[in-house]
Formats: C-alpha cells, sequence, structure tokens
C-alpha cells in the first residue's frame, strides 16, 4: 500500500496535503471551540472607559447598554459625565476620530455632583430609593431618607421622582487630597515652526 | 576613602548656604500662638485628643495617630487650646486644613519625660514604639513615619543603613548646622537606629563635601563606631533617596521600588538626631531646626523652631523687609513652594523659609516654546526624556507619560532649571502626575458603581422572578381551590355545570310577548312624559318666563325623542318576529 502510493507521487502529495489540511482544521476547530470568547470583548473594553454614573443621558438605561450600542456603530459622543476625555479614549480604542460632545444629550459638568436630600423636608416616599441605579440611597418607607455620598455616582436621577424637591446636587467638595497642582499656562507654540503665519506679520514689517 | 558612584544628570545651582552658617542655630521667642496642623506627614491625619480650653504642658500628646500610617501630634509649648479648626497651612495650594491652635502661657513647662539611657539593652520593638509615639516623621521633606521604615517585615534583612546628610539643595543649611553643633547626638542616634535594624553591616553617612565643618564635626564621634562618613562631590540632586543610594552603594533601585526592598533603609540626619531625642531623653518631636534664609532678611541663620510657630513669627525676628521680598518659599529655591500667606506654620518637614528678594530669585518670565535643546534630558538624574514628557503632558497622554516613567521623576527641578525656554516642566509634570493618580481614582470609583450597578440590577430581577413565582403560586393555588370545590359538588361535574349554565341563560331569557308588554310600558311612561312637559310648558308660556320656556322645550324635545325611539323599538321588535313567525309557518 505504501509502497504503491510512494510510487506515484503525485497521489502521495494529495493525501500528504489533504490529510495535513484535516489535521489542522480539526485543530484550529477544536481551538475555537475550546477558547471561545464569551460575550463580544470590545464591549467590555468600551464600558470599562465609561464613567459607570448610569445616569442614561445618553439614552441607555445604563453604561453597559450604551458600550453595546457603541459597539454595533453608534455615536461615541453621547456620554456628558465622561466628556471629551472619555470620548478621545474610547475613539483611540475603536481607531475612530473622536468628535465633540453631542450636546443634544447634555453638557460635560465642570463640578462633579452627588445628590444632597434635606432631610427635614424628606416625606420618605422611596421614589427617590427605587430611582437610583447604585443604591445609594438609605431609607425605608415613611422614614426619612439619605444619600451615601460616597456611592452616589452624581447622575441625577433621584431629583425628578422626588415630590417635594428636596433633593439638591451639590457640588464635591475638593479639599487637600483631592487636589493637585493646576496645569501651568500653555506656551505660546508647541514648536517654533508651528507659529501661525499671521504672528509672522511684525517680524516681516 | 570609600568609592562613589556618579548619578547621570544633575545641576550646579549657586549654593548660597554660606549666609545662614554665619552664627549658631538660635533660638526663638515662644510666639504667643502655635498652629499645629493635624496632617504634617504622609498618611492619615492624626485625630485631636484634647479640647477646646483644655490646658496642655510641652510635650503632651494633643493629636493621636489614626491607624497604621501616621503619627501623633505633641504640644510644642505649654498653654491652652484655644481651636481646633480649619486654617490655612503650609500647602502648595494654599488651602486650609484642620490644626490645633495653642496659646502659650509662657512658661514652657514639660510635661514629666523620661528616656532610655541604654538603649543597647531594649527589646527592639519597645524602641520603634517610642520612635512613633514621639511622632517622628522624616524631616527630609517627604514626611515619611519613621517607625515604619524601621518595622521589622521587610522583605529582606537590612544590611546598609544610609544616613542622608546631603543637603543638595541651595540655601538649607538646616542639617549642616545641626551637625556641625549635635554630632555626638547625632551618631548616638545612628547607633539607636544601627540598634533597632540589628547592627546592619553598612552604616554610611553620605554628605557633600561642600560641608567640610560638618564632615570634620562627625569624625571624631566616628571612629571605630563601624560608621563611615562618605563625601562625595556637590552636585544637585544628590539628596534624593534613589539617587544618595546609587552614589554610595552603586545600586540601582528598580523603579516603583522601596529601599527595604534591596535590604537598605535611608533616613534624614535631622530625623535621627529627633530620634535620640525621643528614645534617650524621652521628649517627642516639636521642634526642629529651620533654616531663615533670602537676602529680604537681615539676619540669615539656623533656628530651633517650635512645630505650629507661624512664619511670620520668624520673619519678625528676622529682620524681614516685606517690600524687596519677591515671594516667600518654604523649602528650597529648587523644591520648595511659594506661600500664599505668612500666617502658615512651620510643620514637621519645614527645612527652610526663604525670603529672597527680586534680584535673587526674580518672578518667573513667561515660557517660550520648547527649542529641542536636550538640556533637560542631560540634567535629569532619574535618566528620564523629559522634553518626551512635556509633550504627552500637554496632549494629556497618560499611557505614554507612564510608559515614560513620569512617575520616576523625582520634581527635583534639574530640568526647569536648564532649561533655555523658562519652560516650567515640573509644574507640567506635577500636574500631570496629579491628573493620572485622580483618573486612577476615578477608575477605582467607576469600578465600584458598575458593581453595585450590576448588584441592583441583578436584584430588581431577582425581585421581579420572586413576584411572578409568586403569582404563579397564587393562580396555581386558586385553580387547584376551584377543581376540589367543583369535584366534592357530586360526581358528571362538567355536565352539571353546562346544565347549571343552561338553566341560567333560559332563566334570563324572555318571551317575546314579554319583551314586547315591556316595549308597550316604555312608551305609555314616555307618552305621559311628553303631556307633563307640555303641561308645564303651557303653563310657563303663561308666566312669560323666556328662560323657563327654553328649558322646558328642551326637556319636550327630549321627552319625545325618547317616545319615538320607543316606538321605533318596539315597531322592529314586532316586525322581527312576524318574520320569524312567518319563517317558521313555512
Amino acid at each position: 500500500m505504501i509502497d504503491s502510493i510512494a510510487q506515484q507521487p503525485i497521489l502521495a502529495a494529495l493525501i500528504a496535503l489533504v490529510g495535513l489540511g484535516i489535521l489542522f482544521g480539526a485543530l484550529l476547530g477544536y481551538a475555537a471551540e475550546k477558547f471561545k470568547v464569551e460575550g463580544d470583548p470590545i464591549v467590555e473594553q468600551i464600558d470599562e472607559l465609561l464613567p459607570q454614573t448610569q445616569c442614561g443621558q445618553c439614552g441607555f438605561p445604563g453604561c453597559k447598554p450604551y458600550a453595546e450600542s457603541i459597539a454595533s456603530g453608534d455615536a461615541i459622543n453621547k456620554c456628558p459625565p465622561g466628556g471629551q476625555s472619555t470620548i478621545n479614549a474610547i475613539a483611540s480604542l475603536l481607531d475612530v476620530p473622536a468628535p465633540e460632545l453631542d450636546a443634544e444629550h447634555g453638557e460635560e459638568a465642570d463640578l462633579k455632583t452627588v445628590a444632597y436630600i434635606r432631610e427635614d423636608e424628606c416625606i420618605g416616599c422611596t421614589k427617590c430609593i427605587q430611582a437610583c441605579p447604585v443604591d445609594a440611597i438609605l431609607g425605608a418607607a415613611k422614614l426619612m431618607h439619605t444619600v451615601i455620598a460616597d456611592e452616589c455616582t452624581g447622575c441625577d436621577l433621584c431629583v425628578e421622582p422626588c415630590p417635594v424637591d428636596c433633593i439638591d446636587m451639590l457640588p464635591v467638595k475638593e479639599g487637600l487630597r483631592q487636589w493637585h497642582w493646576p496645569a501651568p499656562a500653555k506656551t505660546a507654540d508647541l514648536i517654533a515652526s508651528d507659529r501661525a503665519p499671521h504672528n509672522d506679520e511684525g517680524r516681516a514689517a | 576613602m570609600t568609592k562613589t558612584w556618579v548619578t547621570p544628570g544633575g545641576v550646579h545651582p549657586p549654593e548660597n548656604k554660606h549666609q545662614s552658617l554665619t552664627l549658631p542655630i538660635g533660638a526663638l521667642p515662644i510666639p504667643e500662638k502655635l498652629l499645629v496642623p493635624l496632617n504634617q506627614h504622609i498618611g492619615a491625619p492624626a485625630n485631636a485628643c484634647v479640647k477646646v480650653g483644655q490646658k496642655v504642658l510641652k510635650g503632651q500628646r494633643i493629636a493621636d495617630a489614626t491607624g497604621a500610617v501616621s503619627v501623633p501630634m505633641h504640644a510644642p509649648t505649654s498653654g491652652t487650646i484655644s481651636a481646633i479648626e480649619d486654617r490655612p497651612i503650609a500647602h502648595s495650594s494654599g488651602m486650609s486644613a484642620p490644626c490645633i491652635e495653642i496659646t502659650s502661657d509662657g512658661k514652657d513647662s514639660w510635661i514629666e519625660h523620661e528616656g532610655i539611657a541604654d538603649f543597647e539593652h531594649s527589646n527592639p520593638e519597645v524602641l520603634t514604639k517610642i520612635i512613633a509615639d514621639a511622632g517622628i516623621a522624616g524631616m527630609g521633606g517627604a514626611g515619611f513615619p519613621s517607625a515604619i521604615k524601621l518595622s521589622p517585615g521587610h522583605t529582606r534583612p537590612i544590611d546598609t543603613l544610609i544616613v542622608n546628610a546631603t543637603e543638595c539643595e541651595p540655601y538649607i543649611t538646616a542639617d549642616d548646622s545641626a551637625i556641625r553643633e549635635r554630632a555626638a547626638e547625632i551618631i548616638e542616634g545612628i547607633g539607636i537606629l544601627s540598634h533597632i535594624l540589628g547592627n546592619p553591616s553598612n552604616i554610611l553617612i553620605g554628605i557633600e563635601d561642600n560641608k567640610p565643618e560638618a564632615i570634620a564635626a562627625l569624625q571624631p564621634h566616628v571612629a571605630d563606631s563601624g560608621i563611615s562618613v562618605v563625601s562625595f562631590p556637590t552636585k544637585y540632586p544628590s539628596g534624593g533617596e534613589k539617587q544618595l543610594i546609587y552614589i554610595l552603594t552603586g545600586k540601582e533601585l528598580p523603579s516603583g521600588t522601596l529601599p527595604a526592598d534591596v535590604g537598605m533603609v535611608c533616613i534624614n540626619i535631622g530625623t535621627t538626631y529627633a530620634i535620640k531625642r525621643a528614645v534617650v531623653n524621652g521628649e517627642p518631636l516639636i521642634s526642629r531646626v529651620t533654616t531663615m534664609t533670602g537676602n529680604a532678611c537681615g539676619i540669615n541663620r539656623n533656628y530651633e523652631t517650635l512645630i505650629g510657630t507661624p512664619v511670620s513669627h520668624m520673619l519678625a525676628h528676622s529682620e524681614f523687609n516685606e517690600a524687596a521680598c519677591s515671594r516667600l518659599v518654604m523649602g528650597g529655591p529648587m523644591m520648595g513652594f511659594s506661600l500664599t500667606s505668612a500666617d502658615v506654620p512651620v510643620v514637621k518637614t519645614t527645612n527652610c523659609i526663604l525670603a529672597p528678594t527680586y534680584s535673587e530669585i526674580p518672578e518667573d518670565e513667561p515660557a517660550q516654546a520648547c527649542i529641542r535643546c536636550g538640556m533637560c534630558a542631560e540634567a535629569c538624574p532619574a535618566s528620564l526624556l523629559p522634553q518626551q514628557l512635556f509633550w504627552y503632558s500637554q496632549a494629556e497622554d497618560h499611557d505614554r507619560l507612564e510608559a515614560h516613567n513620569l512617575f520616576d521623576c523625582i520634581e527635583c527641578g534639574a530640568c526647569s532649571y536648564v532649561c533655555p525656554s523658562n519652560i516650567p516642566l515640573v509644574q507640567h509634570y506635577r500636574h500631570s502626575k496629579g491628573e493620572i493618580l485622580k483618573a486612577r481614582e476615578e477608575k477605582v470609583k467607576s469600578d465600584h458603581a458598575r458593581g453595585r450597578f450590576e448588584f441592583h440590577q441583578q436584584r430588581m430581577e431577582q425581585a421581579e422572578k420572586d413576584k411572578e413565582a409568586k403569582r404563579a403560586a397564587r393562580r396555581e393555588a386558586a385553580e387547584k381551590a376551584k377543581a376540589s370545590a367543583a369535584t366534592s359538588t357530586g360526581e358528571g361535574s362538567a355536565a352539571d355545570i353546562i346544565a347549571a349554565a343552561q338553566a341560567r341563560a333560559a332563566a334570563k331569557k324572555v318571551s317575546p310577548e314579554q319583551q314586547k308588554a315591556k316595549f308597550e310600558r316604555s312608551i305609555a311612561g314616555a307618552e305621559m312624559r311628553v303631556q307633563m312637559a307640555t303641561e308645564k310648558l303651557a303653563e310657563a308660556a303663561a308666566e312669560q318666563s323666556d328662560e323657563q320656556k327654553n328649558i322646558l322645550t328642551a326637556a319636550l324635545d327630549g321627552a319625545k325623542q325618547k317616545l319615538e325611539q320607543a316606538q321605533a323599538r318596539l315597531a322592529d321588535h314586532i316586525e322581527q318576529h312576524q318574520e320569524l313567525d312567518s319563517e317558521q309557518v313555512k
């Protein structure tokens, strides 16, 4: 058998190639099953970059759904809490140009805020507790509620349902621990040859 | 002479050290009010353990350490606690922080205290505890709690103790003058450290060769003690921990490691003096040597300054000329920071107060464009690429900044010093470091929020599922109950139910005759109403009331309509039945 195959080089080559094809095909097929990636990894990566305020300003019920939507081709500039830095990060991840923040979904806040309940005005209706996406409000029916400031993402979702308007969004107080050096004034030009032509008028004159 | 190594980079700024060395260490009168900030060190702020109005003695503990990385605070003099509140402190932000204010009673009376004379026979742990309780934090500038450096739990045994007497920054002479006057006590302090660390084989005092007097003062005390005083050429910044270790041992600390990871402990020479006072004399850290210098001051010298002394008090006793002073700097001209107010207190890490004139340290010139000369890279003692870091810092490219080891930058300021374009490079790096740390913190927070959100979702789903399950269970129970009720009434239940339903339907059904009678009755009723309405209308017409007439006319119309409807219905009914009847006949 082997002798007869060996005498026919074309047949031998054919068998060898087909054999290799089947072998590697099986190997690849096995690897594809064995090391299958659960879910879409790009969604996880986008979700990592989103600020996780779960505020829904993008029009999705949370950051994960928006990440999924971005992965399937949605615009990346719908997240006001993340602001331009998040847009830039997602743009560099997906290798697409970074657009400006879409004003339709809100503006980037200068200061981070957290919810604060004016406790003597609270009637204990639990509506804000139900609205909070991260369970950061503590309270029970007909008892005063309060916000756990450390857990609050500043999503604003509790403000609207409050029937007595006793929830304020207050800026987070910046203490010594949060303080860091401000950026020095930008140098006029990054490198001398970057200078715009109109700056040269004085020199030319 | 011991071999030394040469670090890369470095600069040689004018030293300006002689001014403050003409006079010995002086003492200031006790200020009327002292302000002790609760966070003078790296780590958690101390927790005040006194109350406003309480009388305290010098050296009495006024704030407890909180947590592992923290140090307690002690009263620098005797007096009354007059306030515990937020006050501006010496910080580059100019912000306020919790402080304890003590109004001095002028007696300066010590609390009872006692040291250990023969520390050689004491347990190192006891000594470390004494150092921790004395509130000693690194006095070179960083303020890291010293006891932690000395605590066991190192990854490997300590074989080298390095005492940092470099004092490489211009103007500052606090360590220099302390060595000149207190060499014996400093060596005793090093002895204590050596004992705590289990007598490491190498004990090196690293000192720059611009301090010959200090070296001479140390030499007689180190003879036969196993301590070697190593002097090396003056260059800024040789006093950085990593730089000094390299100069003295030739070992380079890998990025992100501590000296302890390579079996070394590096401690400032001022700290060794404080350790001696704490262990042998039982005195907590309540004062330090601080250099008061700069041409805007008539007197340039070192003072033994109580912690909490307002800078303004020091200035007042140094013939300070405010008009000539360009800015007040805490620390040296390279790494120090400008003070926004002279009322801030001296803290455990304050080695110098610099009050320069305009000609000494002029205002910052505006930054020009980078000309890519590369002098910053030559000057960098950490072998970083300052130019690249500068681009990435401006572009806020955090990944690349970290890839270029921004966090290995010791912020020595050598790059800014040599920059011909006056670019404040270090400020860029500091800013970027802050931004990166903030981003990291936010990342942790957002991950936490994601976890909580996912848990919230899961909880809501579970609640919904539970509700659904309950509903299903109730439905099932109701069906079961119904079924059991039906079976209990007897056999052939389905047939019985149908029969009963038919019977009910038959009972409800009315015969055509009855229907007809009902219609006729309604017609009669409607006719009567029409009649009554007509009568009323006639009465109203007699009374000439238009309004009432209108209402009644409407009522009459309504009644008439109803009558017509009833008649129509009766007609329909009769017709239908006639048809049915005729069909039946057919």
